[in-house]
């Protein structure tokens, strides 16, 4: 039982990764492709590394690592793509030219 | 008291990170733990926590569990959200960078909300200001006001956030 419900854990994982690098690839620009890559890969992995827990049991050491490996993917992960949005825009990066607004270039001048 | 603190969170960390079960308790890697942890407080204590009092509140813990299953739904939604926007042959994306307000101080505080809005559907933190403004690049831009923005984007967290971190 724990078997079957940490595998479809895992595939869910993995379909959500899938999902994450073809936005990678189909989406315009850089903020729209840290969109698709941030969320779906952090909630994949985190999928991944459950699917790992409920596979080998909560208390066993393989499981509290992948506790502790989904804690920090979730504490650094959407801080490593602020600051790559953050360096994007201050470098000069523009963004997509059907782009609604960016008051953040009105405030920098 | 910061280095204290500190010190206790990163020794139970590393315990928890070398710990097989043949080998639970070893002497030897409890005092390399000790050391690495005592490392850890000295050069890191300075920049831990604004208020390590905080940390000792136990209402604070109750509304972060509060938090934890409104989070997790929030980050699901986005994952099928971005499914979505990913397998829609037409793409239905409207992109753009809007400013917020947020009326949390602390840093921790601020850390949090932001994490949270980029986990949340079609939101991505890319720059906050000293005044309590944060820039975010939404993927489907609803509304250009800062009110009306602030509203939708960051008042689902920032209740229960004010609650824990304020």
């Amino acid at each position: 039982m724990s078997d079957t419900i940490g595998l479809i854990l895992i595939t869910i994982g993995i379909f959500f990764e899938l999902a994450g690098c073809i936005g990678l690839v189909r989406l315009p620009d850089i903020y729209n492709r840290l969109q698709a890559a941030t969320k779906c890969v952090t909630m994949g992995t985190c999928l991944i590394l459950a699917g790992c827990v409920v596979l080998k049991g909560i208390c066993s050491p393989i499981a509290l690592k992948a506790i502790i490996c989904a804690v920090f993917i979730l504490l650094t992960s959407p801080t490593a793509a602020h600051a790559l949005a953050r360096g994007a825009h201050l470098y000069g990066v523009k963004l997509w030219d059907k782009s609604v607004c960016d008051m953040y270039e009105k405030d920098k001048k | 008291m910061r280095k204290m603190v500190l010190f206790i969170i990163s020794f139970i960390t590393w315990m928890l990170l070398t710990y097989q079960r043949e080998t639970c308790l070893e002497l030897q890697g409890v005092v390399v733990g000790l050391f690495a942890a005592l490392l850890t407080a000295l050069i890191f204590g300075e920049t831990f926590a604004e208020e390590p009092r905080k940390l000792f509140d136990i209402r604070r813990y109750f509304w972060f569990l509060v938090y934890l299953p409104v989070f997790f739904y929030w980050c699901l939604l986005a994952n099928f959200d971005v499914v979505y926007r990913v397998f829609h042959p037409s793409m239905p994306i409207n992109p753009g960078i809007v400013k917020v307000k947020t009326s949390i101080k602390s840093k921790s505080g601020l850390a949090a909300l932001c994490n949270s809005i980029t986990l949340t559907p079609g939101t991505l933190t890319v720059d906050l200001t000293d005044d309590g403004y944060i820039y975010i690049h939404w993927i489907n831009v609803e509304s250009q006001d800062i009110e009306e923005a602030s509203r939708i984007i960051i008042r689902k967290f920032e209740k229960i956030l004010t609650r824990i971190f304020e």
